[in-house]
C-alpha cells in the first residue's frame, strides 16, 4: 500500500493520486498544492512525508478577530510591526524549521520568521496593515501548522530565562584560567632574580582575580550555607562555603602580609568545578512542561451570546468572542463540535454527548439534557450547544482542585538528599579533627596552630563529595531521556530510588486508550443481521460504533433504506424492512425489567432487531502491553496500589491479573486520590504516582515522585515530575532498579573521595600544606571522582539498553 | 620599568575582552536555543527559477537531505 506523499500517513481506500503523488485525504493534498504553487516544494526534498494532516479549524480560531485578546498574545507591537510567539506541537523535522522559517514566500506581509526547534516554538514578525492576527493563525494551520493557544498565553508574558549559573561559570572558569596561568612562576619555585622581585604583583592579581570567584560565582554556596545554619541544618554547602571562606581568607592574609602565595588557585579550581557539576545536573527538556495545570488545557476565549434585552431567550442575540476570564454567572455561551467546556453551567440547547475522560478518568462519554449541569474540562463530542454560565473559571468544580495548598507550595522541599544525609556527620567530624589538631599544636609548637587549622578545614573541603550526586544523578538523568523517561531534574531521580509503594491510575494508565477486547453476549446474530449491523454502525461516527464496525468489518456492506442517529441514545437503520436498533439498553428493548445486572457497570452496546432484544457486545478496556510483568517485578519490593476514578465493573478482571497483594479501590474523585496519597505519606510511605490525567493532578503533585504516562508526548500532560512514553510503560521496574544503582554509586564515590580527605588531612594535620600539594589534590580528586562516576553510571546504561531491549 | 608589566596588561586585557564576548553572547540568547541553528545552516541557498518548473534534484542536493535524515 502506498503511504502519504505529505503525511506518510497509509492511503487507504480514499486515496487521492495528483500530480504523481498518492495523499490519504484532500487535506494533505490542499496543503501539497499550496507549498508547490508558491515554489516550496523543496519541503519534500528535504525529508521524505514530512508533513501533518491539517486538523479542521473552522470557527476555532475566531476569538482572534477580538482585538483585546489578539493583543493579548503579542509580544510587540508598534507602528506597523507585531512580533507573536507560537508553541506548535506538530514542529518535528528539519523541513517544518525550513518551511515555517520561508513563510514569507507564502504570504509577503509576513516579515520574518524564527523556529526555536527544541522548544517548538515560532517566532512571526508580520505587517499588522496588511495582515491580522487571525489571518496569520490560518495561513498556519492551512499548511498543518495549528498553533496550541491556550489560557496559559493571555496570563503573563514569558518570564525573562535564568543565565546566572552561565554568568558564574564563565566567571569562574575565566579566573580560574588566568589564576592557574599566574600561579606557574610559583609551582617552579623558579629562584630567578626577577622572577622574585615580581612575585608581589603576580600575587596581587590573583587576589584580585579572585574576587569574584569566592563572591559572585560562589554566592550560592554561601548564601545556602547561611541558610542552612540558621535553620540547624547542616547541608553539604556548610562545609563548602566554610572551605571557600577559609581558603580565600588566608591567602588574602598571605599575600597582603607577604607571608606566601595562597591557595587561591585551588579555591577558583574548586568553585569552577562544583558549578560545572551544578551544570551539568541541570539537563532540562525544553519541549515538556512539567508545571502545567488547567490553564496549558482551557482554550483563550468561548463564544458569547451577547444579551438582548427586549427578548429573553436570548433569541436575535448576536454571538462575540469573550475571554474565558471575563464570564461571569449568567453570561449564554455556545460550544462547538470538539470545544471544551470551560466553566460550570446548565445547559440550554442541544444534545450534548462529552467526555469527561480528562477530569474523572472515566472513558465513557455522558450524555446530558437540556437543563442539567455541566461541569467544567469535559470536552463536547457532538453538535454545537448553548450553555448558561453559572461559575466563572477559577470557582468551577474542576480548577478548584488547584486552590489546594499542595499546588501553591513550591517543590518539595523537605525532602533530605543522601548527600545531606551525610554532610552533617562529616561537617561535624571535620570540625571536630580541626579543634583536636589545634590543640594538639597550641601545646606542642604554638605558631604552626592556626596554619594546621585552617589547612584541615581547607582539605576537608567536600569537594568531590559535593560532585558525586550531581554527575551520577546527571548522567541517570540522560540515561532516563534516552529512553523516554523525562525527568524534571536529577532529585526526582534520587526519590524514584526511596520508592517503597506505587500507586497506579486505571484508566488512560493501565488501560490504552482504545478499547479493544470486545465480546458479545446474547441471541446469536444471523449473517443477514450482521450484515444489517455493519452497515448500520458504518454511518455512525460515535467512537463504541467506529470500534465495533471495525470488528465485523469482514460482512458484506449495503445502502440503508432508512438511518438515523439519537445522539447519547443509539442509532436505527432499516433495510428491506429489517429494523436494527444499536445503542443504550434503554433505548433498545422494550422491557426495561429484563437488564442483565453483571452488564450494569461495564461498557456496553445493545442490539435488538424487529424490536426483539437480541443480546449486548460488552466492551473491555485493553490493558497495556507487560502490565502484569510490571506489576510482579514491582510487587518483589514495592507495596502497589490501583486507583480509579471509574466504577467497579472491572474489579474481578483486575484482581485476578494481578499479584494477589495489590489493593484496588474504585470511585475516587480527583479529591479523594490526593488524600488518598497523603494517607499513604502518613503512614512514612513513600509513594511513586502512575497516572496520565488532570483527574489525577492533585495526586501526582501530592505524591513524592509523580510519573505520567502519555501516548504522545507533545500533547498536554498535568503537572508532574517525570513524563514517560506510554510504549515504556513495561520499563517503569527497570527505571526503579536503574535509580537505586545511582545511589550506590554515589556511595561509592562517597567513599573513594574520603579517601582523598583522609591523604589530605594527612598533610594538613602535620602542618606540610604546600599550596601546590592543596593545588594538585583538589583537582586530582575532583577529576576521579567525576570520572568514576561517569564510567559506572555509563556502564548502568548499556545494561538498561540490553535489559530493555530483550 | 619592566616590560612584564605591560605583558600581563596585554595578557589581562586580551582575557577580558574574551570574556567580555563570552557574556555579550550569552546575554543576547545565542547559546538558548543550540540545536536549530545547526540545522538551518545545511538548507540550498535559494535557487531563483526563471519558469515555474521544479528544479532537478542534484546530487548535492540529495546527499544533503540524507544527512539530515
Amino acid at each position: 500500500m502506498d503511504v502519504c506523499f505529505h503525511c506518510g500517513d497509509e492511503c487507504t481506500i480514499t486515496a487521492i493520486m495528483h500530480q504523481d503523488h498518492c495523499f490519504c485525504c484532500y487535506g494533505c493534498k490542499t496543503v501539497f498544492d499550496i507549498l508547490n504553487e508558491n515554489d516550496l516544494s523543496y519541503y519534500y526534498e528535504l525529508e521524505t512525508s514530512p508533513g501533518s494532516i491539517p486538523s479542521k479549524f473552522d470557527g476555532k480560531f475566531d476569538y482572534l478577530k477580538n482585538e483585546t485578546i489578539a493583543k493579548k498574545l503579542l509580544e510587540f507591537d508598534e507602528l506597523s510591526t507585531k512580533i507573536v510567539s507560537f508553541v506548535i506541537p506538530s514542529i518535528h523535522c528539519s523541513s517544518c524549521i525550513w518551511i515555517l522559517e520561508n513563510l514569507n514566500k507564502l504570504n509577503p506581509d509576513i516579515k520574518t520568521t524564527q523556529v526555536n526547534f527544541p522548544k517548538k516554538k515560532v517566532r512571526v514578525s508580520f505587517d499588522s496593515e496588511k495582515l491580522t492576527l487571525h489571518q496569520l493563525v490560518l495561513i498556519l494551520c492551512k499548511i498543518g501548522y495549528e498553533p496550541n493557544i491556550s489560557l496559559n498565553d493571555s496570563d503573563a508574558k514569558t518570564p525573562a530565562i535564568n543565565r546566572s549559573l552561565i554568568y558564574k561559570l564563565g566567571a569562574a572558569g575565566f579566573a580560574f584560567g588566568n589564576i592557574m596561568f599566574l600561579s606557574f612562576p610559583e609551582y617552579f619555585e623558579v629562584s630567578e632574580f626577577w622572577l622574585d622581585r615580581y612575585k608581589p604583583v603576580f600575587r596581587w592579581l590573583i587576589l584580585i582575580f579572585s574576587i569574584p570567584v569566592a563572591f559572585y560565582s560562589g554566592s550560592d554556596y554561601l548564601v545556602s550555607a547561611y541558610k542552612s545554619i540558621r535553620s540547624k541544618l547542616l547541608n553539604i554547602d556548610v562545609p563548602i562555603a566554610i572551605g571557600i571562606l577559609v581558603l580565600f581568607i588566608r591567602s588574602a592574609v598571605e599575600i597582603t602580609m607577604n607571608w606566601g602565595s595562597g591557595f587561591l588557585d585551588s579555591m577558583a579550581g574548586l568553585v569552577f568545578f562544583l558549578l560545572l557539576g551544578k551544570f551539568f545536573q541541570q539537563k532540562t527538556y525544553a519541549f515538556l512542561s512539567f508545571e502545567r495545570d488547567y490553564k496549558s488545557y482551557f482554550p483563550i476565549a468561548v463564544t458569547r451570546l451577547t444579551k438582548n434585552n427586549t427578548s429573553k431567550d436570548h433569541k436575535g442575540s448576536q454571538e462575540e468572542q469573550a475571554q474565558v476570564y471575563d464570564l461571569v454567572a449568567g453570561d449564554r455561551i455556545i460550544i462547538r463540535n470538539n470545544e471544551l467546556i470551560p466553566v460550570d453551567g446548565v445547559l440550554i440547547r442541544g444534545t450534548v454527548l462529552i467526555d469527561y475522560s480528562f477530569v474523572t478518568g472515566e472513558a465513557d462519554l455522558v450524555s446530558k439534557q437540556p437543563g442539567e449541569h455541566l461541569f467544567a474540562g469535559g470536552r463536547q463530542q457532538s453538535g454545537v450547544i448553548e450553555m448558561d454560565v453559572l461559575k466563572s473559571v477559577e470557582q468551577s468544580y474542576l480548577t478548584q482542585l488547584w486552590s489546594n495548598e499542595i499546588f501553591s507550595k513550591n517543590g518539595k522541599s523537605s525532602f533530605q538528599t543522601f548527600t545531606n544525609q551525610i554532610s552533617k556527620r562529616f561537617t561535624i567530624s571535620i570540625l571536630s579533627i580541626a579543634l583536636l589538631a589545634t590543640l594538639f599544636w597550641l601545646i606542642y609548637n604554638p605558631s604552626l596552630a592556626l596554619t594546621v587549622f585552617t589547612a584541615v578545614l581547607i582539605v576537608a573541603c567536600p569537594c568531590a563529595i559535593a560532585l558525586a550526586a550531581p554527575f551520577t544523578l546527571g548522567n541517570l538523568l540522560r540515561i532516563f531521556g534516552t529512553h523516554k523517561c523525562y525527568v524534571k531534574n536529577s532529585g526526582v531521580i534520587e526519590q524514584l530510588a526511596n520508592v517503597d509503594t506505587v500507586v497506579f491510575d486505571k484508566t488512560g494508565t493501565l488501560t490504552t486508550n482504545y478499547k479493544n477486547v470486545i465480546t458479545y453476549e446474547g441471541i446469536e446474530l444471523t449473517e443477514e443481521e450482521q450484515s444489517l449491523l455493519t452497515s448500520t454502525l458504518r454511518a455512525s461516527n460515535h467512537p463504541l460504533s467506529r470500534s465495533l464496525y471495525h470488528l465485523l468489518l469482514e460482512h458484506n456492506i449495503h445502502t440503508l433504506d432508512d438511518f438515523q442517529e439519537e445522539i447519547g441514545q443509539g442509532i436505527i437503520g432499516v433495510l428491506d424492512q429489517n429494523k436494527i436498533k444499536v445503542g443504550s439498553y434503554a433505548f433498545v428493548a422494550s422491557d426495561q425489567s429484563e437488564c442483565n445486572q453483571a452488564t450494569q457497570n461495564q461498557t456496553t452496546v445493545h442490539i435488538s432487531t424487529n424490536d426483539t432484544y437480541k443480546g449486548c457486545y460488552i466492551f473491555y478496556n485493553d490493558y497495556r502491553k507487560g502490565m502484569q510483568n510490571v506489576f510482579q517485578s514491582l510487587a518483589k519490593n514495592c507495596k502497589l496500589t490501583v486507583l480509579s476514578g471509574d466504577n467497579e465493573g472491572e474489579k474481578n478482571h483486575l484482581k485476578e491479573i494481578l499479584p494477589p497483594h495489590t489493593d484496588l479501590v474504585f470511585n475516587q474523585k480527583p479529591i479523594d486520590k490526593l488524600n488518598y496519597i497523603k494517607a499513604l505519606q502518613a503512614k512514612g510511605q513513600n509513594v511513586l504516582m502512575v497516572g496520565d490525567g488532570l483527574n489525577d493532578a492533585g495526586a501526582l503533585a501530592q505524591s513524592d515522585v509523580g510519573l505520567v504516562i502519555s501516548e504522545n508526548i507533545n500533547v498536554f500532560s498535568p503537572a508532574c515530575d517525570g513524563i514517560l512514553e506510554a510504549t515504556r510503560f513495561k520499563d517503569i521496574p527497570a527505571f526503579i532498579t536503574l535509580s537505586r544503582k545511582g545511589k550506590k554509586v554515589i556511595m561509592y564515590a562517597f567513599i573513594f573521595s574520603l579517601c582523598y580527605n583522609l591523604i589530605g588531612l594527612g598533610f594538613a594535620v602535620s602542618g606540610h600544606l604546600e599550596p601546590i600539594v592543596a593545588a594538585i589534590l583538589m583537582p586530582l580528586s575532583s577529576i576521579s571522582i567525576v570520572l568514576f562516576t561517569t564510567i559506572y553510571t555509563y556502564s548502568l546504561g548499556r545494561k538498561f539498553n540490553r535489559n530493555t531491549n530483550e | 620599568m619592566s616590560i612584564i608589566y605591560l605583558l600581563l596588561a596585554i595578557s589581562v586585557i586580551v582575557a577580558l575582552l574574551f570574556f567580555v564576548a563570552f557574556i555579550i553572547s550569552v546575554k543576547s540568547g545565542q547559546y538558548d536555543d543550540t540545536y536549530t541553528p545547526s540545522v538551518r545552516m545545511l538548507f540550498e541557498d535559494e535557487v531563483i527559477k526563471e519558469k515555474p518548473q521544479i528544479a532537478p534534484k542534484t546530487n548535492e542536493q540529495t546527499l544533503m537531505t540524507d544527512q539530515l535524515k
